[in-house]
């Protein structure tokens, strides 16, 4: 959490107007001009502190698939099962996503709506490629013969890389909700801040299938 | 609720709000998919309250009715064992009892009290007039209701989870655990788990951005401090244990074999799991009965919190090494001696910053002028129950002497003194000493102080004996014991086990005679006095306001100059003599603040959202259980409650309060409460 800048509050003479509205969640998180403590936005808060827990839950699931990644019959392993030039290519596009995502930022702190929603689309196009590629894998490890009970290795791996699956999931739909509510927004970069909020999920979803594409499918077993 | 309108001498409201009555206003236009819940009184005014106060008085009533279910098992489980080769319980029951009752008091009583205080206080003790996500709050509270009830309706569905409140593997697979129970025990847990998060992201923010103007942290109340570093304890711990119950849930409702050695498992991956949850959870329980004493102690001791700084720090150290010490539950697990002596040390580390709050608390007391309310005993109570129970603590930390103590009745011993000594007497001092700001009534002094030493008394028997049962060599979670193992004299078990159980029901008198003088203080609310606006001579911003506080909280903010900002309001410090004297009562403050109230002031609107939301994931949770096509039904009424929550602001539009109407004249819609 390094951009809260804290402000400390001049003790007399402060202005009280600020303070009379008492909940932020929501419709005015993007004027951002809210009298906060700390000068970071609650909103904005929250969503650092969400992120620092997803770090302790996927921290779990990475620990319980590194315990069980050897534990699995000889014909059945990492080494038989990954297709790693093409989980490759899916990564890239999960990483193209992050760059797509900085420009729809980019573009609502420009409050330039049209842009916004056309790199916000992209973006989840890409994580829906992304997605599909997950499924597609899946399918072809299932035919393989790695249902997600054969081995302690295929229910930590499905369990591990299905929770980032339905992360990216999650934030796809935030994403094309977040398309349509700019739609009928009637103030350009009215949402600029919220899409800067759903942009840190993202990017930290990103940060997570970096960490997970290298401790799975890169390191031998 | 809506907008409170204030009389002013310059913009006088018109004449329907009454003299000096502010008004409420309601929203009339429509949002999401339905209409706003609008009532101000009755049950709606309850059930769809995103208000901090109503909600930590909700937080309050259900974890009191759990704490008696817990009350009652634990009877139970004393009942069965007050005799050789009890009957009471059969052996299946048994172990249902006290898994459930380490459950209950765990996840159901001491966590949601500690919210109901800190949902009540901190917005009140940092001068805010609610919490920075108020449906999430409601949220919480009823995600807290219904994971409880969905947790306990098990025991009408096939029976509990029998497996010990850590749920120790493999002893918890469907193989040796056929009924439902634990299952209904991981997925309960898991939606009281969504509570604990929200309410933690909840209050972190609140306290670090909701402020009022001069609150730096280092003038923030102590209580407030604790509360901060236990939601940063939740933020972190919470998702280990939703890593483990999900594991849990896939291995018995879908196949995996994650804890099942038969297929190469490795059970101690659960009990990492867990202890590093669990360990920081124990923290959870006993930090806010900290901040409750250490409110306490100064008011009535008349001098200030002897060394803040070091209290609050000694707080944070403890949030901070509370996460390196788990394993100090798993040293009779083989670990190996590298592992055992690290935490061994680490554990006994941690004994300092707990250390040194009890030195401040006793010199927060010395030499100053002790008024022995009720609150005050619970409090000192607290000092010295918990220190017992840190004393044996670190004879846990002492890996060789553990090892002898794992599994008997000695640990009992030890965790009823650290969590009944320290969080719940901590709680009880809470009840007391916030009891006239939060109902405007005082308990009864005079029952209180039987309450607290029946409690104190019954405490000290039920679990003192406990210690020579354990050293004795009776293990915990055994059904009975029999008189020809029981032993000679003295150590004879089977007199302190009679002992612990009359202890038992003298603890279960003091509970009842705190609901009995909760029920005497309020069975005729209009003939017992109004409890005076400042009874205890307090300290803390929380006092400044109206007792109990308005819907708003504060008619102004004030603006704070120094730790203690209420004290420091109605005393001065004479500069020639040095002496204390008094220059403002609490009537007189609170009319200053009054004074200068802030127009429109707008509150968060209620919504119908956050418990459409709740209601969906017990669904969810039957559909994992019963019938997978249950599930479709749950996610869907969450994501529709979702999106509703996502359409609908928080506040609702300044022209939805006061819409223009026809004649350029004032809306219609206004109404008076109060």
């Amino acid at each position: 959490m390094a951009d809260i800048t804290v402000h400390e509050p001049v003790a007399d003479g402060h202005d009280h107007a600020d303070h009379t509205t008492a909940g932020h969640d929501g419709h005015d998180a993007a004027h951002g001009a809210h009298y906060t403590s700390t000068g970071l936005s609650n909103n904005k808060m929250a969503m650092w502190l969400f992120l620092g827990s997803e770090c302790l839950l996927f921290g779990g699931l990475i620990s319980t698939y590194m315990l069980y990644r050897g534990r699995h019959p000889a014909d059945l392993g990492p080494d038989q099962i990954f297709d790693i030039p093409f989980t490759s290519v899916s990564s890239f596009v999960l990483l193209m996503s992050s760059l797509t995502m900085v420009l729809a930022v980019s573009a609502a702190a420009q409050k330039d709506d049209r842009r916004t929603n056309l790199w916000l689309t992209i973006t989840a196009l890409l994580g829906a490629t992304f997605v599909g590629g997950q499924v597609y894998e899946f399918t072809v490890m299932y035919r393989e013969g790695l249902g997600f009970t054969s081995s302690l290795f295929s229910s930590s791996f499905y369990t591990l890389t299905g929770f980032h699956g339905v992360h990216v999931t999650v934030g796809i739909i935030m994403l094309m909700a977040l398309v349509g509510i700019n739609k009928r927004s009637r103030v350009p970069g009215d949402k600029a801040e919220v899409v800067e909020i759903v942009g840190l999920y993202w990017h930290f979803v990103d940060v997570v299938w970096i960490i997970i594409f290298t401790l799975v499918y890169l390191i031998p077993s | 609720m809506a907008i409170i309108e204030r009389p002013s001498t310059t913009a006088p409201v018109p004449a329907v709000t009454g003299a000096g009555a502010p008004a409420v206003v309601t929203p009339s236009q429509a949002y999401g998919a339905f209409r706003r819940p609008v009532a101000t009184s009755g049950w709606r005014s309850w059930v769809f309250t995103v208000d901090h106060k109503k909600l930590g008085i909700m937080y309050g009533v259900v974890a009191m009715f759990f704490f008696l279910v817990g009350g009652l098992e634990a009877l139970l489980i004393r009942a069965q064992l007050a005799g050789p080769e009890g009957t009471v319980l059969s052996a299946g029951l048994y172990n249902e009892m006290f898994t459930m009752h380490g459950t209950t008091m765990v996840f159901l009583f001491v966590m949601p009290m500690a919210a109901a205080f800190a949902n009540y206080l901190v917005p009140l003790q940092i001068g805010a007039r609610d919490v920075a996500f108020p449906r999430m709050n409601a949220f919480g509270f009823w995600c807290f209701l219904a994971g409880g009830l969905f947790l306990n309706t098990s025991w009408f569905l096939g029976g509990a989870a029998d497996g010990g409140w850590f749920m120790y593997q493999p002893n918890a697979n469907a193989l040796f655990s056929p009924t439902n129970g634990i299952d209904f025990w991981g997925l309960g847990l898991q939606i009281t788990g969504i509570a604990s998060l929200t309410g933690a992201l909840n209050l972190i923010v609140t306290i670090l951005n909701m402020r009022a103007p001069g609150m730096t942290l280092m003038k923030m109340p102590i209580f407030t401090w604790m509360i901060l570093v236990v939601q940063f304890l939740l933020v972190f711990a919470i998702p280990v244990i939703t890593v483990a119950l999900f594991l849990l849930m896939f291995q018995r409702e879908f196949g995996a074999t994650f804890f099942d050695v038969s297929a190469g498992a490795d059970p101690l991956l659960w009990q990492h799991l867990f202890w590093i949850f669990g360990h920081p959870e124990v923290y959870i329980l006993v930090l806010p009965g900290f901040g409750i004493v250490s409110e306490v102690l100064p008011v009535f001791s008349r001098k200030p919190l002897f060394g803040y700084r070091f209290v609050v720090f000694s707080g944070a150290a403890i949030g901070f090494v509370g996460w390196g010490v788990w394993a100090h539950h798993m040293f009779a697990s083989g670990l190996g001696p590298v592992s055992v002596a690290v935490f061994s040390v680490a554990t006994m580390l941690i004994a300092i910053p707990t250390g040194v709050k009890i030195v401040n608390w006793t010199l927060t007391m010395w030499g100053g002028k002790i008024w022995f309310s009720t609150a005050m005993l619970f409090s000192i109570g607290l000092v010295v129950q918990f220190t017992i129970g840190g004393l044996s603590g670190v004879t846990h930390a002492v890996a060789p002497s553990d090892t002898q103590q794992t599994d008997t009745y000695y640990i009992v011993a030890h965790f009823h003194y650290t969590i009944f000594g320290g969080a719940v007497l901590g709680l009880f001092a809470g009840f007391y000493y916030w009891w006239p700001k939060m109902f405007g009534k005082m308990l009864s002094e005079r029952i209180g102080k039987w309450n607290f030493w029946f409690m104190i008394i019954g405490m000290s028997v039920t679990f003192g004996p406990m210690h020579i049962i354990g050293l004795q060599g009776q293990p915990r979670r055994m059904m009975n014991w029999t008189e020809a193992r029981a032993g000679e004299g003295f150590f004879n078990l089977g007199f302190w086990n009679r002992v612990a159980s009359f202890g038992s029901a003298i603890l279960a008198i003091g509970v009842a005679l705190f609901l009995f003088n909760v029920w005497q203080t309020h069975k005729k609310s209009s003939k017992t006095p109004k409890a005076p606006l400042d009874p205890w001579d307090a300290r803390s911003l929380e006092w400044i306001t109206a007792s109990p506080p308005k819907e708003h909280n504060f008619d102004s903010i004030p603006t704070v100059h120094a730790l203690d900002e209420f004290f420091h309001r109605k005393y001065e410090v004479d500069h020639d003599s040095g002496a204390v004297r008094k220059v403002a009562t609490a009537e007189e403050i609170l009319a200053a603040e009054e004074a200068k109230a802030d127009q429109h002031i707008h509150l968060p609107s209620p919504s119908y959202w956050p418990i459409i939301l709740a209601i969906g994931l017990p669904i969810m949770a039957y559909g994992v259980i019963y019938y997978r096509l249950l599930i479709i039904v749950g996610a869907a009424i969450v994501l529709l409650a979702m999106f509703g929550w996502a359409l609908e602001p928080s506040v609702a539009d300044d022209t939805d309060y006061d819409p223009p109407a026809e004649d350029g004249g004032s809306n219609k819609e206004l109404a008076t409460i109060g």
